[in-house]
């Protein structure tokens, strides 16, 4: 039985990683865009390619920024509320995560500082290559974190020795195929909510008659990634669904809203699930085609809840309707994705004022998809905190007071709320301003350390910064 | 193997209690200034580094679990509290670097409060802990079976107030090294007033650890040669002293004198502490993952990664090196 504590814990680690996981989607999604805007600017040397890296790398600043901060809880959280779950699968866990501290923070840091200073002080491809590689520091954490949460979901590459998850084999948990379909999928869904966040800021624009030649490339480079992004994301989830369908059948019922065994099944499309009844309300299905979804045939048997004991069966509603929602958010994307594809080769994109308004009110799609997503992976897997090996009610920590945790959940929510209102209020002063096409230098009071303060916007001229001497030039990327 | 980790986890904790041990005392001295010109040059005195100083802590909450699991998880269930409110003070104090600069008049006081509670309240926790510690968790059988509020004893808040007063020693230290003119004789002022208070702090410590007889003493009568930390400590103590009172010395003495110090009080736990990891009930071997664990992080990370690290600290404290220029401080 749940206690409490374990309750607040959870929710209370609902709460921080969701808050957490919304920076650095962006994040990721925004470094790798700015890569190919760089990229372009190099091939075609056209100027707005200049402004928009100048525009989105402010913004990048303050996501990352609240990233930061946010994932600087997260590394003790585990010890804190989950501290069996640390001492059983730390020997695991522990090391993934100590990988992305070394590898991705490392890189970020490095390369961070040359991105926003460097920009006339180092040769071309070296700003161009430490681009790449501040984005590929973002893309490794994101790696190290699906490889820790998919040896959660699918534990491999170990035996359990005096009560301890002790490795046998990291190239088991490196390489597990569970861990080469999420990481893709967590990887293109970053990429997916920069390339909305983008289209939409240039929908916005287009509405607002402003900065016309940047709202162009940005509503068309958003829209022609996401066309293309958008189908290989679905391939993506509907491997992942393989996976939980093999791996976790019990949460792939629940996500189907399957309670009996079926042969061939139907496909639940909308319901409401009753855990306290067994049964679905209000459903609607399609005959054979959960046979379909599930093992490409048209007559296998598929499994139901009820084979399984109550005990062990996941909160069927939040898996359920969090995985439509993911799904639908994606078709809708998908959708005006293509729509925009479409009207803009023929040149009627920006006419479309309808789609304009659709893909302006798009940005939150792709964080509701990830969040969504998230959901139903996790809440699927319970009572499961690892699959099959460590229930979330042994993983917390004993004897943690009720009361510690009602404090520390209103703690973190009062200071994420926050610093969560004065960093939205910021970004959309950002975006108000817009692009700027004016070269304006780089706060000189900005540094690598300090990402958030590049946002900062100077009037002098970056031209008086380029004839510094250049014996001095090393110094001053750090020191600016 | 589990030397190499014991010695990574050991250099990580204090670099960072170096690092950020001085930007957080310059946000707890940050309280005592009061014209905006000096808090604005104190922010930026530590605005290049402090994000880097942090990262360190990160390091030591990764490498402990990954190296030491069983430590991580008795170690932060048995301090909730202390951890959650040091991470709120981390967490605010750190966008108020952001926030303050661009926040308008009405609100910025909101900021100032923010970096000054927030430096306080996570040095004071930190201190706290170190004092939990040195009396003692309430372990058995690989679990932390003391309350919640256990840490909450006069001698861990003796010790949190302490290491205020130790931080804020370091940030005045590293103020002047950073600073000119009015700045500069301020913290000057500040160095004898906080050593004194230190001082009296630390005797309060040592009395009630003889009073209450706690365990940690006992490491050192039986282990003599540890005398040799305090005795440098006091050393550079007295050099800190005799300093003073001259008119001219240079400008970075008390910050290495005061590093000096930490260094040596540091070494002295570790060395009182050993085998131990946390003291007196779990020992670095116990502690310690299994060996494919280590391994893995060592071919990796440990090998490769950890030395670049530490070169891009030495880097980049390198080129900030040096006063802060007015372009520095004026927006």
């Amino acid at each position: 039985m749940e206690t409490v504590a374990t309750l607040l814990s959870r929710l209370q680690f609902a709460f921080t990683i969701s808050f957490h996981i919304i920076f650095p989607s962006l994040s990721i999604g925004l470094a790798a865009w700015l890569s190919v805007l760089e990229a372009l600017r190099l091939a075609t040397g056209r100027q707005v390619y200049r402004s928009l890296f100048k525009f989105w790398l402010k913004i990048f600043g303050v996501v990352f920024g609240l990233g930061v901060v946010s994932g600087i809880v997260m590394a003790f959280q585990f010890g804190t509320n989950w501290s069996e779950l640390s001492r059983i699968s730390g020997p695991i866990q522990g090391p993934l995560l100590s990988y992305e501290t070394f590898t991705a923070f490392y890189l970020e840091a490095s390369f961070f500082g040359i991105v926003l200073f460097g920009r006339s002080r180092v040769p071309p491809w070296l700003y161009m290559l430490s681009t790449v590689m501040l984005a590929l520091g973002t893309t490794l954490s994101a790696f190290w974190i699906m490889a820790n949460n998919s040896w959660m979901q699918v534990p491999v590459g170990y035996v359990m020795k005096n009560g301890v998850a002790t490795p046998t084999d990291w190239s088991k948990i490196l390489f597990n195929s569970v861990l080469w379909v999420r990481f893709p999928h967590m990887l293109l869904a970053s990429f997916l909510t920069g390339t909305f966040c983008v289209a939409a800021t240039g929908a916005w624009y287009v509405l607002r008659r402003r900065f016309e030649e940047e709202a162009h490339v940005m509503l068309r480079m958003g829209l022609y990634f996401a066309a293309v992004l958008m189908p290989l994301q679905l391939f993506f989830g509907h491997l992942n669904g393989d996976y939980v369908h093999d791996r976790q059948p019990v949460k792939f019922a629940a996500i189907e809203g399957r309670w009996h065994d079926e042969q061939p099944a139907s496909e639940v499309l909308l319901a409401i699930p009753e855990g306290a009844t067994e049964r679905n309300r209000y459903s609607l299905s399609v005959p054979v085609l959960g046979s379909v979804i599930g093992s490409m045939s048209f007559n296998s048997k598929e499994v139901g809840l009820l084979d399984f004991p109550r005990a062990d069966r996941p909160p069927v509603a939040i898996p359920f309707f969090a995985f439509r929602i993911m799904v639908g958010c994606g078709l809708v994307m998908l959708a005006i994705a293509w729509a925009g594809t479409w009207l803009g080769r023929r040149g009627r994109l920006e006419q479309s004022r309808a789609l304009m308004w659709l893909t302006f009110f798009s940005f939150p799609l792709p964080f509701i998809a990830i969040l969504t997503g998230w959901f139903t992976a996790e809440v699927g897997r319970q009572p499961w905190a690892i699959y099959g090996l460590l229930r979330t009610a042994q993983a917390a920590t004993p004897a943690l007071s009720e009361h510690s945790v009602a404090t520390s959940l209103a703690v973190s929510v009062v200071t994420y709320s926050f610093i969560f209102v004065f960093g939205s209020i910021y970004i959309h002063r950002l975006l108000r301003a817009g692009p700027t096409r004016e070269i304006a230098a780089p706060n000189p009071n900005a540094t690598a350390r300090r990402p958030m303060s590049v946002v900062d916007e100077r009037a002098a001229g970056e031209d008086a910064n380029a004839s510094a001497p250049m014996s001095s030039a090393t110094s001053t990327i750090f020191e600016r | 193997m589990v030397l190499f980790w014991v010695s990574v986890l050991a250099l990580a904790v204090l670099l960072y209690v170096l690092l950020d041990g001085f930007d957080l005392g310059v946000g707890i001295l940050f309280g005592l200034a009061r014209k905006e010109a000096s808090r604005r040059a104190m922010m930026r005195a530590v605005a290049p580094v402090w994000d880097g100083n942090e990262t360190w802590l990160v390091v030591s909450g990764v490498v402990l679990w990954g190296a030491f699991p069983l430590a991580y998880s008795i170690l932060f269930a048995a301090l909730y509290i202390p951890v959650l409110f040091m991470l709120t003070g981390l967490v605010l104090r750190g966008v108020a670097f952001e926030f303050r600069e661009r926040a308008t008049e009405p609100f910025r006081w909101l900021w100032s409060v923010a970096f000054f509670g927030g430096s306080l309240l996570a040095a004071f926790m930190q201190g706290v802990m170190v004092g939990a510690l040195v009396e003692g968790l309430a372990v058995g059988d690989d679990h932390y079976v003391g309350g919640a509020m256990s840490w909450l004893t006069p001698f861990a808040v003796l010790s949190g107030l302490g290491l205020c007063l130790g931080y804020a020693l370091l940030g005045a230290g590293w103020l002047l090294v950073k600073s000119d003119g009015e700045l500069r004789g301020t913290a000057r002022r500040w160095i004898p007033r906080l050593a004194v208070a230190l001082l009296a702090v630390l005797i309060a410590v040592f009395v009630y650890a003889l009073a209450k007889d706690l365990r940690i003493l006992q490491s050192w009568l039986t282990r003599p040669y540890l005398f040799v930390f305090p005795a440098a400590a006091v050393g550079a103590a007295a050099i800190l002293a005799s300093r003073a009172r001259q008119e001219r010395y240079q400008d970075r003495t008390p910050f290495e004198m005061m590093t000096i110090l930490f260094a040596m009080a540091f070494s002295t736990f570790l060395i009182s502490f050993w085998p131990y990891m946390i003291p007196f009930s779990v020992t670095i071997d116990e502690a310690a993952g299994p060996h494919s664990s280590l391994a893995f992080m060592f071919w990796g990370e440990g090998l490769f990664i950890l030395p670049l690290m530490l070169a891009y600290t030495l880097i980049a404290y390198r080129v900030f090196r040096g006063k802060l220029r007015p372009v520095d401080i004026e927006y």
